[in-house]
């Protein structure tokens, strides 16, 4: 876009645009680069990763709720050693960040799979410290500020890559969760992950889901991604990365304005394998509408009422 | 390559109670889609409900551009979806998912259908019928539909007119056999050969086909249901059990499928009745 600076940086990594596709909703990238030019994104999180395959949960692993929808996967991966074979290949073919969101069992998994991804090609780590899905999924980590603390400050030195922590909101007090993360060595954060949740199908008294609990994504989320965004944000000096039902550009500039450097899309791609492109587009008519040259025009701008 | 598609609806007509017709014009889908695949729809403008609906196929038409959906409401989604009109658009996201093989090496043919799983098959019987006219008596086709009772009977003359032979079963025996579809097939397998079968509908009725068509030995596909998000094999929700070496693996309904060869699935965790 002539004469709109859309960079943003996450730490040393610099980003086209703040636009990112959400880790979990968007694969490894194949299946939507037949809709959207990859080369567009700011970046892509891949599908969560763990050191093994992982087969994930029994199905239904997704309900669907007022605007939202829980789902319940349990990090079905093909591990992170054929990611690097099979899948970083054909994302490097593209001129976009790849971040490489990992869980793991121990802190040595997480610990391990920071020092292979160090070596590859990947340009940034997602600590995923708070999948709710699976027993061993980072959210033990993840729920405690002393949690967070051990694992980041663990996982720091063996991770040579820009490493965003992600939060998980099913917490009592976010700023203290992200205040440890940025004590420890993340060089940003990314939140929010899904809210723990649940759906009954009453004339068969079950949850819907298998796995009896999931995590609440998509539209109906956004209030409380926006304000968990804005707490971290006014908390941590280090870049935020905001994500929570955003389906088009005004949703991405309330996480903006409210101060997160960056924006995750995910649940709306579901729904609009455009959804992405159309965010970004969203942004940069609002920069435009406000004669705004640059995002960072907009980011952390969010006045607050005394 | 599956696209997203603003499309016009010609028709939409109540078929039986709750089952629902949708002719849509579609240049796009019209020419590219084969039997077994199917499109995901957007039910509203807005952001509610926020999943697609996905649907499968019933059959095409090349020559008018057009294409028909048969549906049954079940939830606010496809409630929704029977409302649309003449003349409203609709947003498809299709054609989707892989079809069934359909080759010409294949002469007896029958289709085994249960309740709303019937309306893909149509569109495999059209599928031969095509060849059918450049070949006359080159293909055998035979339906095997089942339904719960006489009214819900749907399609009827439809099948009939696209096939050579076509039986109907209901359960309460209110019209056609009494009993189910499968009693029908087994019937049939054992007084006279298929090159192939094709089966879709309750899961307990499609492993019931499966069995059956490995105890005669007659290849057999099946097409799987499960509850779905993204529809083209990014969010991993709609996994189904398939075997893989010794073991087995969670495969993809939408991507992976929803047409297997049966002897790929394993039916234990298939869970019916999506809302």
């Amino acid at each position: 876009m002539k004469g709109i600076d859309l960079k943003v940086s996450i730490g040393a990594l610099k980003l086209k645009n703040p636009v990112i596709a959400a880790s979990g909703t968007f694969g490894f990238g194949r299946e939507y680069s037949e809709f959207i030019d990859l080369n567009r994104l700011g970046g892509i999180s891949v599908k969560g990763l763990t050191l093994a395959p992982r087969q994930g949960n029994k199905p239904p692993r997704i309900a669907e709720t007022p605007a939202g929808i829980l789902n319940s996967v349990g990090l079905q991966n093909p591990g992170v050693h054929a990611f690097l074979r099979d899948e970083l290949p054909f994302l490097k073919q593209y001129n976009t960040a790849v971040i490489a969101n990992i869980a793991g069992n121990t802190i040595e998994e997480y610990c391990e799979m920071a020092e292979l991804l160090s070596a590859s090609d990947i340009d940034a780590v997602e600590l995923n410290v708070s999948c709710p899905n699976v027993k061993q999924g980072g959210v033990s980590f993840g729920n405690t500020a002393a949690g967070v603390s051990e694992i980041v400050g663990r996982v720091r030195p063996c991770c040579k890559k820009t490493m965003i922590v992600k939060l998980t909101p099913n917490v009592t007090d976010i700023k203290e969760i992200a205040a440890a993360a940025e004590a420890s060595g993340a060089d940003a954060i990314s939140l929010i992950n899904t809210l723990l949740g649940m759906a009954i199908d009453i004339h068969r008294r079950k949850p819907v889901l298998a796995n009896n609990t999931g995590g609440l994504s998509g539209p109906a989320v956004k209030p409380v991604a926006l304000r968990m965004v804005y707490e971290a944000a006014n908390t941590v000096k280090i870049p935020v990365i905001g994500m929570g039902g955003i389906t088009c550009g005004e949703d991405a500039v309330e996480f903006l304005l409210a101060g997160a450097s960056a924006v995750m899309v995910g649940t709306a791609n579901f729904t609009n394998p455009h959804a992405c492109m159309d965010v970004l587009k969203g942004i940069e008519n609002y920069l435009k509408m406000y004669n705004n040259h640059c995002i960072y025009d907009i980011i952390g701008k969010l006045v607050v009422n005394q | 390559m599956p696209k997203v598609l603003k499309e016009k609806i010609l028709r939409s007509e109540a078929l039986a109670r709750s089952i629902y017709r949708m002719t849509v014009e579609s240049e796009y889908i019209s020419q590219t889609a084969r039997p077994g695949q199917f499109v995901n729809l957007k039910c509203s403008d807005g952001i509610e409900p926020v999943l697609r609906r996905p649907i499968s196929i019933c059959r095409v038409n090349r020559e008018q551009k057009t294409f028909e959906l048969v549906f049954q409401v079940r939830g606010r989604g496809t409630e929704l979806l029977s409302r649309k009109k003449a003349g409203d658009s609709v947003d498809i996201l299709g054609p989707l998912g892989n079809p069934f093989e359909i080759s010409a090496h294949y002469k007896k043919i029958a289709v085994v259908g249960g309740g709303i799983g019937i309306f893909p098959l149509l569109f495999i019987l059209d599928e031969y019928g095509k060849h059918r006219e450049d070949n006359l008596k080159a293909f055998d086709l035979s339906a095997f539909i089942g339904f719960r009772d006489k009214d819900s009977i749907v399609l009827k003359d439809e099948f009939e007119k696209a096939c050579d032979t076509c039986r109907i079963s209901t359960e309460d025996g209110s019209a056609g056999c009494r009993g189910f579809v499968t009693g029908l097939l087994e019937e049939e397998l054992s007084r006279k050969h298929y090159d192939i079968i094709y089966t879709c509908g309750p899961t307990a009725m499609m492993k019931k086909v499966a069995e059956t068509a490995g105890l005669y030995k007659v290849p057999c596909q099946v097409s799987l249901e499960q509850r779905m998000g993204c529809g083209i094999g990014a969010c991993l929700v709609c996994a189904c059990k398939t075997k893989y070496g010794d073991g087995w693996e969670y495969s993809h309904v939408c991507k992976d499928g929803p047409v297997f060869w049966c002897d790929r699935v394993i039916f234990d965790e298939q869970v019916e009745d999506f809302g």
